[in-house]
Formats: C-alpha cells, sequence, structure tokens
C-alpha cells in the first residue's frame, strides 16, 4: 500500500468505473410544500448514453432544468467534472440542450439559430460560418441554411435543434423528449442518427423520455422514475430481464405477474399449482411473492403434451387471438391470472375458447419482492 | 331572409361609423370658399393654401415634432415598464398595472386642469416639452399594453435556449426578447403617434400659441372662419391615420420575418 501515489486532497478515482462526468448527489426539489423530488443520486460516466424513462410527472425534467441550471435543487449537490455547479449561472454551464418543442428562435434563419451559441461565445464570423456549414451538412440541410423555423417540417426543426446544441461542442448534452412530436418512422430514423452522433463525438448524453421502447433501443443505462425517485437503474438487459420492483417490471414492457408464496424453494399458486423458480431472490419461505414473466418467455403446447424437463407448465383456456403480422399474441386465463403469451405465427392458430397449456423455464422467472 | 336582414344591419352600422369621418371629405377639392355643401366645382386650392400658409405649416410642423417625440418617449417608457411588470404576479405588480392604465381612464380635462397647475410652477406651460409630456402621459398606456401582449407571446423556453447556448441575461435580451417583441414595440409607438396627432384638450391647456398643432389649429379655425382648409387638413388626417393602420396590420402579419436582428 502506497499513498504517495495519490496527491493529497484528490479523491482516488475509482478503480474500475470512470470519474464521473455529472454527480447528483441526494438532491430534493420542493415546490412550496409540494415534494417533487426525494434525495436522487446518480453519477454519469463520460460518454455514456443515459435515458430518464418514467411517467408523467415523475420529476424527469426537473431533473434535467437542474442539471442545465434552470432549476435550483432544494437540497443537494451537483457537479460537472469534479465543480459543483449549483451556484453556476445556466449560461456558463456550456452543456447542450434540445428542448421538448425544440425553442428554435422565430426571429433567426437556421443558419443565425445554429451560430448563435458560437457568436455568443466570441467566435470570430468566418470561423462560425464555416462551422455552421459543417453542422448543416451533418444534419443534411445545407440547402435550408436561409430559411426561418417556422417554414421547417418537425423532423427539420428536430434536427436543426440537434446541430444548434452540438455545434460548440458542449462534452453534456441534454434532451427533454426530443422526438415527442414526430412520426413512428421519423422518430425511429432520428434514434439511430443520434445514436450514431453520440458514438461518433463521445458525446455525454442524458436523453429524457416517456417511450420505454426507445430508452432501450438507444441507452447504456436507464433510469425508471418514478414519484421523483430513482426505481432502477441499470443497462437496458437489466432493467428489462430483471427489473427491482413491480412498477419497472409494468413500466417496461409488457409481463405477465403471478402472485402467490413462496414454498420450498417454489412459488405454490392460490389453486396449489406450483412453478419452479430461478432464484427466491432473497424471499424467504412463506413470503407472499409477485414473479414476473415476459410474455414472449412463454410458449404455447397442444392441452397433451408435456413440457421439457424442469420447465413449468399451466393449463387454462384461450381467450382471444390477435394476429400481429409476425406473431401471435394470446390472452389465456390459467390458474385463475389472466395471462399473455407472445409467439411466432407458426403451427397451428389456435382457435378462442380452446383448452391449452403453456409453459416456461423456470430461468425466465423473475422474483419481486417490493 | 334573415341573412339579408344581418347583411343590411350590418351595412348601416358602417355607414353609422363612417359617414360622419368621411362626410367632410369631398368639400375638400370644393372650390367654393364656404364650407358646405352642394359642391360647385372641383379645385386643389385648399391645399395649396395648407402648405402654403404660414400659420398651417406651422402647425404641420409642430404636430410632427410632438407627434413623434411623443412616440419615441412613449415607446421607451411604455417599454421599460411592460418589462417592469413582465412575469410579476401578485398585489403589488396587478397595483402597478393599473397605475399605468390610469391615464387611458383618466378624464382628460381632469388631467390638463392638473397638469397645467404643476407645469406652472416648473416653467412647462407653453413649451414644446410640456406638451410632449403631456401627450406622453396619455399615450403610454397603449404601449403599455401593447408591448406586454408581445411579451407574452414569447415562449419562455426560448429565453432558456439562449441562455442554455451561453448568452449571458443582457445578451439574450438583446438578441432574443428584444427581437420578439419588437413588433409590439412598433405597434405601440404608432398608437402613440397617431394618439398625440389629434389630442386637443391638453395642448389647449399646456401649448402656447408656439405650440398649435395641426388639430389644434382646426379647432381654433372652425369656431372664427369656417374655412375649407379644414376639410383638406381632415382629408390628410384620414389618409395618415388609414397608412398608420396599414403600416400595423403589416407589421403584425409579417412579425416572424420583421422582428429579425440585422443578417450576419
Ligand atoms: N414550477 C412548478 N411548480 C410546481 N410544481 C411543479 C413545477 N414544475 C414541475 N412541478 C411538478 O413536479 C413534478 C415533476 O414534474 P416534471 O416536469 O419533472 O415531470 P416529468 O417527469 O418531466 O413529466 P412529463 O413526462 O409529463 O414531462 C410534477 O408533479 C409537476 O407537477
Ligand atoms: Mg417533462
Amino acid at each position: 500500500m502506497s499513498a504517495t501515489t495519490s496527491p493529497a486532497g484528490t479523491a482516488p478515482a475509482h478503480p474500475t468505473r470512470p470519474h464521473p462526468i455529472i454527480r447528483c448527489d441526494r438532491l430534493s426539489k420542493s415546490y412550496g410544500t409540494v415534494r417533487v423530488m426525494e434525495n436522487l443520486s446518480l453519477d454519469i460516466a463520460p460518454g455514456e448514453f443515459i435515458s430518464l424513462l418514467g411517467p408523467s410527472g415523475s420529476g424527469k425534467t426537473t431533473l434535467l432544468m437542474m442539471i442545465a441550471g434552470f432549476e435550483e435543487p432544494t437540497e443537494g449537490a451537483i457537479w460537472l467534472d469534479g465543480r459543483r455547479i449549483d451556484a453556476v449561472a445556466p449560461f456558463r454551464r456550456n452543456m447542450g440542450m434540445v428542448f421538448q418543442n425544440y425553442a428554435l428562435f422565430p426571429h433567426m434563419t437556421v443558419a443565425q439559430n445554429i451560430g448563435f451559441p458560437l457568436k455568443m461565445r466570441g467566435t470570430p464570423r468566418r470561423e462560425i460560418a464555416g462551422r455552421v456549414a459543417r453542422a448543416l451538412e451533418m444534419i443534411e440541410l445545407g440547402a435550408l441554411a436561409d430559411r426561418y423555423p417556422p417554414q421547417l417540417s418537425g423532423g427539420q426543426q428536430q434536427r436543426v435543434a440537434l446541430a444548434r446544441a452540438l455545434v460548440f461542442e458542449p462534452r453534456v448534452v441534454l434532451m427533454d423528449e426530443p422526438l415527442g412530436a414526430l412520426d413512428k418512422r421519423l422518430r425511429e430514423q432520428m434514434q439511430l442518427d443520434i445514436r450514431d452522433l453520440h458514438r461518433r463525438l463521445g458525446l455525454t448524453v442524458i436523453f429524457v423520455t416517456h417511450d420505454q421502447s426507445e430508452a432501450l433501443t438507444m441507452s447504456d443505462r436507464i433510469a425508471v422514475f418514478n414519484k421523483g425517485r430513482i426505481e432502477q437503474i441499470g443497462t437496458p438487459d437489466d432493467i428489462y430481464d430483471r427489473p427491482r420492483t413491480r412498477f419497472v417490471a409494468e413500466f417496461i414492457g409488457e409481463t405477465n405477474l403471478l402472485t402467490g408464496r413462496i414454498s420450498g424453494g417454489q412459488l405454490r399458486l392460490p389453486d396449489e399449482t406450483r412453478l419452479a423458480l430461478a432464484d427466491g431472490n432473497g424471499a424467504g419461505e412463506g413470503d407472499e411473492v409477485v414473479v414476473s414473466v415476459r410474455p414472449e418467455r412463454m410458449r404455447v403446447i397442444a392441452p397433451g403434451t408435456m413440457p421439457e424437463p424442469g420447465a413449468n407448465r399451466l393449463e387454462g383456456a384461450l381467450r382471444d387471438v390477435v394476429y400481429l403480422g409476425d406473431h401471435l399474441r394470446l390472452q389465456i386465463d390459467a390458474a385463475g391470472q389472466a395471462l399473455v403469451v407472445k409467439q411466432p405465427r407458426a403451427g397451428l392458430a389456435p382457435q378462442p375458447g380452446a383448452r391449452v397449456a403453456l409453459t416456461f423455464d423456470a430461468a425466465d422467472t423473475r422474483v419481486i419482492t417490493s | 331572409m334573415l341573412r339579408l336582414w344581418k347583411l343590411a344591419f350590418g351595412l348601416l352600422a358602417v355607414l353609422f361609423l363612417l359617414v360622419p369621418m368621411f362626410a367632410i371629405l369631398p368639400l375638400a377639392f370644393n372650390d367654393s370658399s364656404i364650407l358646405t355643401y352642394p359642391m360647385t366645382g372641383v379645385s386643389m386650392r385648399w391645399f395649396s393654401e395648407l402648405v402654403e400658409e404660414n400659420i398651417w405649416r406651422r402647425a404641420i410642423l409642430n404636430s410632427l415634432i410632438i407627434g413623434l417625440s411623443t412616440a419615441v418617449f412613449a415607446s421607451v417608457l411604455g417599454t421599460l415598464a411592460a418589462l417592469g411588470l413582465r412575469g410579476s404576479t401578485g398585489r403589488l405588480a396587478r397595483f402597478g398595472n393599473l397605475i399605468f392604465l390610469m391615464p387611458m381612464v383618466a378624464p382628460i380635462v381632469v388631467l390638463g386642469v392638473g397638469m397645467q397647475l404643476m407645469f406652472t410652477r416648473l416653467g412647462l406651460n407653453n413649451t414644446y416639452l410640456g406638451v410632449i409630456i403631456a401627450h406622453t402621459v396619455i399615450s403610454v398606456p397603449f404601449v403599455v399594453i401593447s408591448v406586454s401582449a408581445a411579451l407574452a407571446g414569447i415562449d419562455p423556453a426560448l429565453e432558456r435556449a439562449s441562455a442554455n447556448l451561453g448568452a449571458s441575461p443582457r445578451a439574450t435580451f438583446v438578441h432574443v426578447t428584444l427581437p420578439l417583441a419588437r413588433p409590439g414595440i412598433l405597434a405601440g409607438a404608432i398608437f402613440a403617434l397617431a394618439t398625440s396627432l389629434d389630442e386637443v384638450v391638453l395642448t389647449l391647456f399646456l401649448g402656447g400659441a408656439g405650440q398649435r398643432t395641426l388639430a389644434r389649429e382646426m379647432f381654433a379655425q372652425l369656431r372664427e372662419n369656417l374655412t375649407p382648409v379644414i376639410a383638406a387638413v381632415s382629408f390628410v388626417f384620414i389618409v395618415g391615420t388609414v397608412c398608420l393602420g396599414a403600416v400595423n396590420v403589416f407589421l403584425r402579419n409579417s412579425r416572424r420575418f420583421r422582428a429579425e436582428g440585422p443578417a450576419e
């Protein structure tokens, strides 16, 4: 052990994770007597793409506004690159931001909008022209440089807002539901474009959305918000496959929740059916728990057939079948619960009302204790 | 049938509003030297008298000096007031708002008497400055209303975006707030100019012979000799007012592209 390598007064960097570029330390926010954020801590690594995902009113915008400097935390501290910034004015924070409705200046042309942050930084005019031209090329809107924002389509405005937030090469970019106003196809295209820019420019992106599929496709990590707290934070895999709470399991994707008691390491349903579990996730004998199984992890089999060894089996009645192009969505009443199964269209088309059996592996169960 | 009635009634209402204003206009081109119908022939002599005779020339000049100064003072003060009132809520702000709008509803005669008493002590009676101040007082409410409306229409996200992009509060004001409020300020200035141009009562109280404006001169001449020059003045007034109105409408319709700053 040697203390000589670490200069006095500098906290040693964490051995595995890089120094966070943004650190939110026990943030709370109240409006009058209403508490909208409670003791929220969040570290964001440089170059990370992190999504803030949660229902309306859960505090996503509030957190973003605090990081950008437009709202002051009631308690707690925010650090940017090791420097405390709570008291720093927004215009000195040097973070790019894409607003929900783009907030393009209606009285400036596209080129003037994109050049604005450079002009505010005293960049020479010739250099502004060059960098604006390059930014316009990046968003493929060079031909529209002299238009005014109201003359652009939603997608074009969105790209201008993106270029304006990136042109001054901020290290951190904040985006508040930037794709909310776009139709589905454009949205998916922009998701790829933003992802691509993030990788190419090595940006740190904090991306607010309430669309879970958007968060799953784009993010390195997702922070699931609920009522002003982070309910769970982790990689998309983590969040999707290992939800820690019932709220997360239900909010991210679709899921089946089976309620029962732990008995001999298995789940005992109210009708005495026993199901094998991957693991108890800390739940003890006799505890009442909820078990989540994703619809695509369940398969419908003919009523007589036995499942593969080790797999769980439930019998029930088919309520409804919905054809969704490449796959089927089946609603089944089994063991006193309404379950959903998603599976490919291969094989027989079962008829509503028929008796069916469904099966799933113990490995695909997830015990939720809270 | 009902439609027809509605149309007829609407037409009548319009006539009722406009006929008095336009009734005098043809007389401006009458060649008779008494201000009355029927017309006897067409001539432009009253217009030439308007621009050639000294008292009228003087009056036009006075109207322009006082009107334009009023427009400038009122729009600066009114804009500052609107900026100050902006975003502040609560009782004090509402009270402030009321104070600024007061001159609009206060009886002009009372205002005139009060100002005369005060201006005499200040030595402002019978001066341009006195008349300009008086006109500014009654014009400011129009500017406050019009600029407040323009400011209320600015999306707060724009000013946040500006700050986020590195603009100091001052730069945000210069580059974002002011350009977006400009149509409102211009409209207010036009209202102020129009208010000053046809103001008579305060000018009567506070202005001397040297500050006779066009409206004031018209008033005086009406009592002394009913010269048809008055019809010519009316013509000029109405054409001028219509032009100002047109400018205002034009500004409002093209606010998006009008409001731009100098191209960079
Ligand atoms: N200025 C304010 N005054 C009072 N309450 C506020 C204010 N701003 C936000 N709130 C409250 O704070 C909570 C969090 O709001 P926030 O805007 O952060 O939600 P959000 O997660 O961004 O929701 P959405 O998905 O609808 O944008 C809400 O309950 C909201 O009503
Ligand atoms: Mg929000």
